[in-house]
């Protein structure tokens, strides 16, 4: 038992790696890493912010006459086939993804955080049993797990919440139990159990926030990993229901205009790849 | 209607690459006599040619070319004379009696015989296996050869629109193995396939009727509608149907015609009738009102298409009523109110679902939502799987709206106008109205040909006064051709007639 508790006991650093894949590391110092993701990151928050109140067009307008217009200032990023203005829409489309990318971490890292806990501290049965079914869950490629879980729901923004969140427990789990197993026999716990504390009280209240810099780091990587598995449901067709705009569903109307209207994919995809930039040099700089 | 949209979505939504292979030796076209043509089709034939058993649209409308029956259709719609040269219907609108034409050939040289009428059309309505090869032809009682001539269809019940049925095509009895030996008696026979990439046809010389002008037509699978363009571009094909506006776009400046013609559909927002508020009628008129056609034909349509109003496209002729597509004009004011005096002065919410796979169907809903926004009518869109679209809400008519085509098999009224009597098995948004039904029973019944037509028209109306959906177009279907080439006639059902095409 011992033997094989050793050979699990990786390190959360590359536990963390391994469930998230790569990460970027562009910048050799980590605080310049962190600061110029921080800033991408929030110059789009700003935008979906002042966008959930006030865009230059109704993204849902459409507008005979600017049909497939190019870009130009009075459309910044030209208009699509309905008419419609595409900055609009992208900004829009960035609430929408934040939307669904935060919706899917609390989903995911709550329910991975309370599994992981309970398996990383106690070990044992519970811990194959839980993590077992986390292995059963993790075969699955995320994306594959979520298209599942969507054609039970039925497509929309919440199911993909719903979806994507379910599809990402496993990962949060795993990160989460082995921090926990690293942590269970430290002196600070023993003392707080010495001390006569509950099992839930340590878990949570004396464990927890000592982990915080490894959950902080997943949850951003988790983030980024939503927002494009989002953007992929929606390019499948199976994520925002049109008319409502996100980043993927724009992407998958723009396919068939690629040669007369190239703004239409351009736009919403380059916004994609520099938030998603954004993000993963904060987390780098987190680590 | 399922058949039609089958092969629009083989057209739409394939995304399998089409075998290269050679692209075809085109022989010169100058002389009549060895004149070619390479012709793209969305989709291979199916893998069966007996045109009994063809399923897909997409195969039936070549094999109109193949095949024909005892009448067939002209390209306005009427059924004339095929292999029959006349045919009589007795005062009862009971029993069908056919002349055949004399010295019509198959395309094994020999003559059609009564006898192989008499096989052809007793083979469709064999029951033994439980429901015909062609439903309709349950209604036949007896076929029987009269004299070497003549052979006479007999119905259980009189039906005067029946002879749109009888365009079965009609078949030697020899041939043993009609699956893969192909001999009928139209404009072209067939030479050779090679599966998943072309097949080979060319002209039938011993033709009764005005026979074909280009003589061989190989007609080239191209599986994936994203290489259409491409195929243009080189001029790996000469013609290809229904293409999109987009697609038009891209090849505007070279060497070919778009030529414009119509679906032959009714394109409309169908509302189940039997789910709140749908079934206030006020309610479906005011969405009648605030749906600006127009704007979707600009938006959706490059400003293509014809505007309906009823159940019933322009193809139909005598049955179609113009006028009913203005009888609800744009009026945001007037759809408010009958909101308001329906109970719903602050709007309400509905769903749309739509089948994704059609592109046209899902932008038009999209345009829709948005102008319903104006009256307060919060729509959303919900798109769905075509299979589940059939399922659950053609089936199991579990729906609010849904934007969708809807076609007619055969070009009798009733093919149209018969899924809106209440009890109908077909009558998806479960309109019921005491007068359709009555209307829709006296048109049948009548064999006047001017009563049953104004009763029909009658029927139209009510769907239009009851604003039983809210009706959008018949959409237009575009063909590039070449402009070597002419003569492309459209048809207002789903088959494409080479026979007329011809070298410039």
């Amino acid at each position: 038992m011992a033997n094989t508790n050793m050979g699990k006991t990786i390190t959360a650093k590359a536990q963390n790696k391994k469930a998230f894949g790569l990460k970027l590391k562009i910048f050799k110092d980590k605080k310049t890493n962190f600061y110029v993701g921080l800033g991408i990151t929030a110059f789009f928050l700003l935008i979906t912010i002042v966008g959930y109140f006030w865009t230059p067009y109704n993204p849902n307008a459409m507008d005979v006459d600017a049909k497939y217009s190019a870009m130009s200032f009075t459309h910044l990023f030209g208009c699509d086939n309905f008419g419609r203005d595409i900055f609009s829409r992208v900004v829009s489309g960035l609430g929408t993804t934040f939307f669904v990318g935060l919706g899917t971490v609390l989903i995911g890292g709550l329910v991975g955080i309370i599994i992981g806990a309970i398996c990383g501290y106690f070990g044992g049965l519970v811990d194959e049993i839980g993590m077992r079914i986390m292995d059963a869950l993790y075969a699955f490629p995320s994306l594959l797990l979520a298209l599942v879980f969507v054609s039970l729901l039925g497509s929309g923004k919440y199911q993909v919440i719903i979806a994507l969140g379910i599809a990402f427990i496993p990962s949060f789990s795993r990160i989460v139990r082995a921090e926990y197993m690293r942590c269970r026999d430290l002196d600070y716990v023993k003392s707080a159990r010495l001390f006569g504390a509950s099992h839930f009280r340590v878990i949570f209240v004396h464990i927890l926030p000592n982990i915080t810099p490894v959950l902080v780091s997943s949850a951003i990587i988790g983030f980024n990993n939503a927002v494009l598995a989002e953007a992929g449901l929606s390019f499948l067709g199976i994520g925002v229901q049109p008319p409502d705009a996100s980043l993927g569903e724009m992407l998958s109307s723009a396919q068939s205009f690629l040669f007369s209207t190239p703004w239409y994919a351009l736009c919403p995809g380059i916004v994609m790849i520099i938030m998603i930039l954004g993000v993963s040099l904060m987390a780098e700089g987190v680590e | 209607m399922k058949k039609k949209l089958i092969a629009f979505l083989t057209v739409f939504a394939t995304l399998t690459i089409a075998l290269g292979g050679c692209s075809g030796d085109k022989t010169g076209g100058s002389s009549n006599d060895e004149s070619s043509i390479i012709i793209g089709i969305p989709q291979d034939l199916e893998e069966s040619l007996d045109p009994h058993d063809a399923v897909a649209a997409g195969t039936k409308e070549i094999l109109f070319n193949i095949y024909e029956g005892l009448v067939k259709p002209d390209s306005d719609g009427n059924m004339i004379p095929a292999v029959a040269s006349s045919y009589e219907l007795d005062a009862e609108g009971k029993t069908y009696t056919f002349t055949l034409r004399d010295g019509v050939k198959f395309h094994d040289g020999t003559l059609v015989t009564a006898e192989d009428v008499v096989y052809s059309l007793s083979r469709c309505a064999d029951t033994s296996l439980g429901e015909p090869l062609v439903p309709a032809f349950s209604n036949i009682e007896s076929v029987e050869k009269k004299d070497d001539k003549t052979v006479a269809v007999t119905l259980v019940t009189p039906d005067t629109d029946f002879i749109a049925e009888l365009t079965v095509a009609i078949i030697p009895e020899h041939n043993a193995d009609p699956d893969s030996v192909s001999i009928g008696t139209g404009p072209y026979k067939y030479v050779s396939r090679s599966i998943q990439d072309n097949i080979v046809l060319t002209r039938f010389d011993e033709y009764w009727g005005t026979k074909a002008n280009i003589k061989d037509i190989t007609l080239k699978v191209i599986a994936d509608s994203d290489m259409i363009v491409t195929n243009l571009q080189s001029g790996a094909i000469d013609m290809i149907c229904r293409i999109t506006t987009e697609q038009a776009k891209q090849i505007e400046n070279l060497d070919y015609n778009v030529v414009e013609g119509t679906m032959n559909l009714v394109q409309a927002m169908y509302l189940n009738n039997a789910v709140e508020p749908f079934n206030d009628v006020r309610v479906r008129q005011a969405l009648c009102y605030a749906v600006n056609r127009q704007e979707i034909l600009d938006i959706g349509f490059d400003g293509k298409g014809t505007i309906v109003g009823s159940s019933m496209f322009p193809a139909f002729g005598k049955y179609y009523m113009p006028e009913l597509s203005e009888y609800y004009g744009y009026d945001i004011q007037k759809a408010k109110d009958l909101l308001a005096e329906a109970g719903y002065p602050n709007g309400f919410k509905m769903s749309i679902t739509v089948p994704s796979n059609y592109t046209q169907h899902v932008d038009t809903a999209q345009i829709i939502v948005e102008q319903l926004s104006k009256i307060g009518v919060d729509a959303s869109i919900n798109l769905v799987e075509w299979e589940t679209w059939v399922s659950d809400t053609y089936v199991g008519r579990n729906f609010e709206a849904t934007v969708v085509g809807v076609d007619a098999s055969t070009l009798t009224a009733p093919s149209m106008l018969n899924r809106f009597v209440s009890d109908n098995g077909k009558n998806f948004i479960n309109f019921s109205n005491e007068e359709y039904d009555i209307q829709f029973a006296c048109a049948k019944s009548y064999t006047n040909d001017a009563d049953k037509t104004a009763a029909f028209k009658k029927c139209e109306e009510i769907l239009t006064q009851e604003a039983a959906n809210v009706y959008i177009q018949d959409m237009s279907c575009l063909v590039a051709i070449n402009n070597k080439y002419d003569g492309y006639v459209f048809y207002p059902m789903y088959v494409q007639d080479f026979s007329t095409l011809y070298v410039k």
